[in-house]
């Protein structure tokens, strides 16, 4: 361990850190622009050029906005709360491969902080301490609205992580290791997403509950709990939650885009390496516009069906894409697999429109 | 080794003071976040022993899905504050053998087997990777690993069971 790798490894942090907060700063113009498209309107377009320094006065204006503390709040835990909520954001891409090796004054560096081996549990452990946070927020905060929307954001994140865990399986499975960089390079001929079409289904449905995205947001549904886990938060503190939400859309793009369309890869990237991070960007944009355009067009989810919807759906089919991934990889026929994912998926389909129906002859006719 | 033995020793102070924090805190929202810190410390410990897997999952399994639990509990029945205990008559003496029982192995083994600790050069590279882990679970403990799935089967079961709505 030379210090050489260690000036490597701090430069290759704060670039995948300060590139984390500055996405952060201008998802939220790309997502008010997207969105006032999507509803006809302008959206920001005051502060400089194209409205690109409306993040800036954002920023300027929370800094200096007045910072409140209910006095029956627990104060340790509520001004931790916030700062719990972000760094599990932070720290989640550290084992992404941003990129192949390039070569830079006639030395090599590898475009990734580190290779893990075991990347993907990496990945579910950040995940899965991401939610007390939220909880913690809701507690500390001594209100009931935010209690509410804390012990809801803590039911559906548990819920949805056993989905969102079963469908990391299938990369896995077909690469046969647990490290993202080997699970990125097992991807050069063809992407994951054909041979698990249903795995990405079940990823990306869960992952926008994992991130509190609509239709999934119910820890803040405005209606019925103002602002749910923050509505006692103000200034820096709402910020840094804010902050957090918005990270973690672009970390669970990044991941998408890693386990199942590519990662770096696509044209010219194995000649000109440099390629690598410009086509994962670009990836990752267009996951986050699928996610605005999500948000822009479904309607929020009644809580007691988001519940049934992740235990009585969404877990069975992750499970079902588990076996028929491990069923396609053990025959060696690997086109078997999304023939009867899809199968599966249209079957469950049939069976829920079924029951449905019947419950509504029955209670409604 | 002096870096990794600095880092043990930072650890272990830090293990001990969530330890003590669980349990003298007097409320058990903040019992339960220094349980968290003390798994996340063991995890770290795993980390230093050379063991990733094992270290990921244990804050995945502990820190992340049990411990969630737990706070859900705590907040949802507002059982923040513990207050005075009324503990059975037995458990005081039980707890105080048992502590001292542990107390008289450790050091029996502290000094019986000092310095027999297997040196770190001797560790093979694949050394705690999953696919090593997997083959011994699934290989020479088949067993007990299955009999493990049993036992959370049956505490699955009987959770659906208490939770059936009788219609």
């Amino acid at each position: 361990m030379t210090s050489g790798l260690i000036w490597e490894w701090i430069i290759k942090s704060l670039v995948i850190v300060f590139g984390l907060l500055t996405g952060f700063a201008y998802l939220t113009l790309f997502e008010r622009k997207a969105l006032a498209r999507i509803q006809v309107r302008i959206g920001p377009n005051r502060a400089g050029p194209l409205g690109l320094l409306q993040p800036v006065a954002d920023a300027v204006k929370l800094i200096f906005k007045e910072e409140l503390i209910p006095s029956k709040a627990d104060k340790i835990i509520f001004i931790l709360a916030p700062i719990i909520t972000v760094i599990p954001a932070l720290i989640i891409l550290a084992v992404l491969p941003f990129g192949g090796v390039i070569t830079l004054f006639g030395k090599q560096y590898s475009l990734s902080l580190v290779d893990l081996n075991v990347g993907v549990l990496y990945i579910t452990a950040v995940a899965s301490i991401s939610v007390y946070g939220i909880v913690l927020a809701g507690w500390a905060s001594n209100n009931k609205y935010a209690m509410l929307g804390g012990i809801r954001s803590s039911a559906q994140m548990i819920s949805y992580e056993l989905a969102l865990g079963l469908s990391f399986i299938g990369p896995i499975l077909l690469t046969g290791s647990m490290s993202m960089t080997d699970i990125v390079e097992t991807q050069k001929p063809l992407w994951f997403v054909v041979y698990q079409p249903l795995g990405v289904l079940v990823f990306w449905i869960a992952t926008l509950a994992e991130v509190n995205r609509a239709p999934f947001d119910m820890p803040e549904a405005e209606q019925e709990l103002t602002a749910g886990y923050h509505t006692e938060y103000s200034g820096m503190k709402f910020a840094l939650f804010f902050m957090a939400e918005y990270i973690k859309m672009i970390a669970v793009s990044a991941i998408a885009a890693t386990m199942f369309f590519g990662g770096y890869h696509f044209f010219w990237e194995d000649k000109y390496p440099i390629l690598g991070p410009i086509w994962l960007l670009a990836k990752v944009v267009a996951l986050l516009f699928g996610m605005i355009w999500i948000r822009a067009t479904l309607p929020r989810i009644r809580y007691d069906r988001l519940m049934a919807f992740g235990w009585k759906f969404l877990f069975p089919l992750a499970l079902a894409n588990v076996f028929f991934t491990a069923l396609g990889v053990i025959l060696g026929k690997l086109w078997l697999i999304p023939v009867l994912t899809m199968v599966a998926l249209l079957v469950a389909i049939y069976l829920v429109s079924m029951s449905q129906t019947r419950r509504w002859n029955k209670n409604v006719l | 080794m002096p870096l990794n033995f600095t880092l043990f020793l930072i650890l272990a102070v830090i293990a001990i003071a969530s330890a003590l924090g669980m349990l003298f805190s007097k409320n058990a929202v903040y019992s339960a976040l220094f349980l968290i810190l003390n798994f996340a410390v063991a995890a770290f410990f795993y980390l230093i022993l050379d063991a990733p897997f094992i270290a990921l999952t244990q804050i995945t399994v502990y820190a992340g899905a049990i411990m969630v639990l737990f706070l859900f509990v705590i907040m949802l029945l507002g059982a923040e504050q513990t207050g005075r205990m009324t503990a059975a008559r037995w458990v005081r003496p039980t707890a105080i053998t048992l502590a001292a029982l542990l107390v008289v192995e450790t050091i029996y083994i502290m000094f019986t087997q000092k310095g027999t600790i297997a040196s770190l050069s001797s560790i093979p590279p694949d050394f705690g990777a999953p696919e090593v882990v997997g083959q011994f679970l699934f290989n020479q403990y088949l067993l007990p690993f299955e009999v493990t799935s049993i036992l959370l089967l049956a505490a699955m079961i009987g959770a659906i069971v208490l939770t059936k709505r009788k219609s």
